[in-house]
């Protein structure tokens, strides 16, 4: 059974047809890249399923319960984590107090106030700043980050909540080249526990990333399979090369 | 939260080796900020304590002072809501002034006044009336604006004030007087020393209260709050119930505040509910330093001591609070952080909270 089932899913802002019956599979463990023309519905899409707004029509089922019209709380709770496309770092907060509110965040109130049971987090906190090459960094101010490394924290963030399916929103968004490609390699070991899926305009960086991809256009799903196939694919091309 | 030699274990093993010469010595300076917040603490509490030995026999003093150290549960009782968690509460002398009536009429109906049982109950109408008002204004599906949490407790506050301007049963316009002592067995408070002690005592026990939640865990998720709401919710928070929560507590502090306040004045009117007290404990907060808890307290002391001088002068007294208006409208232009924001750093006033630990 499929983690993540989207059917039918229809989004209209006034005139506009941002998605328009969607559906989508996507399977546990896998990476799976969502791409398209701009204003074909990646983004959109992508807030649906992590509840930044409600479709109007269709169901999204996740992990077997049916959360098209939970509450972003409710779906954090269900284990889906989203990384902004706008980082949204705590820029007041240091490096370490933005993982941390991450990391306990199913904490329940009296946990909360018992302030002893940081440090329990500590070794978890430092582990996810190692990888993330934070670890320098971890008493500065998440706003003096550099943007790639605010895209990185926003990663951790999002892992730190233990989720099941990640969504990333443009994750290499305004990075370097050289950073993109630390981006690619730091995702790699998150395949082992966690689903992701990845809205990015790169093309390379999702060839080089996922298993699967869905192409949108016009708020249709235009073609998806594995990344061979999509590649072939006439339509898909037919599309990226007159409007791209 | 001084003392940096907390336990090293965790992390310390892998960063040290990957960072380059500086890195660590670097973070390492970084990080010493200075801290000013415990100085202050102790300046006020050791003035507080001080205060009733110097100034003795001078009984109008002691009760400004104590008047001080019961409006600044008041300005606390704002803090929480809008230093801490961001919530413009214009109407927190409700919960104030409506404890302090409550005990008023348990005083005057009921003839009891006895302190283990008039306090509490005075928190438990603060706490459970915030609560009714937290339900009401932050529990909807939509995380409520600022505005509509504003507009409604402002609302509250003065819809209240006329209510009890227009009741006989609770002395209409004129108030309760003759408010009975606050007693324990057969002890009576009257003013003086000795309801000043009462008064900074359990102001200490709030505000170690309020300390101890800023610090917390809980006081971080506050911060993270304030900074970027619906993150917190993507995160995984109630933001709203949390709200709620400390909205209530707050309440229960005004509560308490009103009850204090009315035995000790032995008066409580419709005045001490409305806007007019409301929009007192804002400017407490802020003129202060909201966020830092002992900036309000030093709010009130300066606002209320300042009123009492001034108010003797006659030439001054009929413009003082045009004068105060106008100081208000400075600072918070030009200081928003209030008076301590001046010697204080975004740092330590945000907080920080979970810090990395290195031995060496």
């Amino acid at each position: 059974m499929a983690l993540l089932e989207i059917r039918g899913l229809r989004k209209t802002f006034r005139t506009l047809r941002a998605l328009d019956g969607v559906d989508i599979d996507v399977r546990a463990g896998t990476f799976h890249g969502l791409i398209g023309p701009n204003g074909s519905g990646k983004s959109t899409l992508l807030k649906a399923i992590a509840g930044d707004h409600f479709a109007d029509e269709g169901t999204i089922v996740f992990d077997g319960g049916d959360i098209t019209r939970a509450t972003p709380y409710e779906r954090a709770r269900a284990g889906l984590s989203l990384k902004f496309q706008i980082t949204a770092v705590l820029p007041e907060l240091s490096v370490y107090d933005n993982v941390l509110l991450a990391r306990q965040s199913g904490d329940s109130l009296a946990k909360l106030l018992m302030s002893s049971s940081r440090r329990r987090l500590d070794g978890e906190i430092g582990a996810l700043l190692e990888r993330f090459r934070l670890i320098d960094r971890a008493d500065d101010l998440a706003g003096e980050l550099s943007h790639g490394q605010q895209q990185w924290l926003e990663i951790a963030m999002a892992l730190a909540l233990g989720p099941k399916l990640l969504l990333l929103d443009e994750p290499t968004g305004g990075m370097s080249p050289e950073e993109r490609r630390a981006t690619g390699r730091l995702l790699e070991p998150i395949k082992a526990h966690c689903t992701l899926i990845i809205v990015e305009h790169d093309l390379h960086f999702i060839r080089d990333i996922c298993d699967h991809l869905t192409v949108l256009d016009q708020g249709k799903v235009l073609d998806q399979g594995d990344v061979e196939t999509i590649q072939r694919s006439p339509k898909v091309q037919q599309v990226f090369t007159t409007r791209v | 939260m001084l003392s940096e030699a907390g336990s090293g274990a965790g992390v310390t093993a892998g960063g040290a080796g990957r960072s380059g010469a500086d890195g660590p010595r670097q973070a390492e300076r970084k990080r010493a900020f200075r801290r000013v917040l415990p100085f202050v603490e102790g300046a006020t509490l050791l003035l507080a304590l001080a205060a009733p030995v110097v100034l003795g026999e001078q009984t109008n003093l002691i009760t400004l002072l104590t008047n001080v150290l019961i409006l600044s549960l008041l300005a606390i009782s704002f803090d929480l809501c809008w230093g801490l968690s961001g919530i413009m509460s214009f109407g927190q002398a409700l919960f104030f002034g409506v404890a302090g009536y409550a005990i008023a009429l348990v005083g005057r109906d009921l003839g009891f006044s006895e302190l283990w049982g008039t306090l509490p109950l005075a928190m438990l109408v603060g706490f459970v009336l915030a609560g009714l008002f937290a339900a009401f204004l932050l529990l909807g599906r939509k995380p409520p604006t600022s505005i509509f949490v504003a507009l409604g407790t402002l609302t509250g506050s003065y819809a209240a004030e006329r209510l009890v301007s227009g009741w006989q049963y609770v002395g209409a316009g004129n108030g309760l007087s003759a408010v009975k002592l606050l007693k324990i067995g057969d002890y009576e408070f009257v003013e003086g020393t000795a309801f000043y002690s009462l008064a900074l005592g359990i102001l200490l026990l709030v505000y170690a209260g309020a300390r101890f939640l800023k610090q917390s865990q809980l006081g971080l998720v506050l911060a993270g709050m304030r900074q970027n709401e619906e993150r917190l919710a993507f995160l995984g928070y109630r933001v709203q119930l949390f709200k709620a929560l400390v909205f209530s507590l707050a309440g229960m502090v005004a509560g308490l505040g009103g009850a204090l306040y009315s035995y000790h004045q032995g008066f409580i009117g419709p005045g001490n509910m409305g806007p007019g007290l409301s929009t007192a404990a804002v400017i407490y907060c802020l003129f202060g330093g909201s966020g830092t808890l002992i900036g309000p307290i030093l709010g009130t002391a300066v606002v209320e001591i300042l009123t009492y001088v001034l108010a003797d002068q006659a030439a001054i007294k009929a413009i003082w609070p045009v004068i105060l208006g106008l100081v208000l409208l400075v600072v918070v232009m030009f200081q928003p952080k209030g008076i301590l924001g001046l010697f204080l750093s975004d740092r330590e006033r945000i907080g920080s909270y979970g810090r990395r630990r290195r031995d060496g």
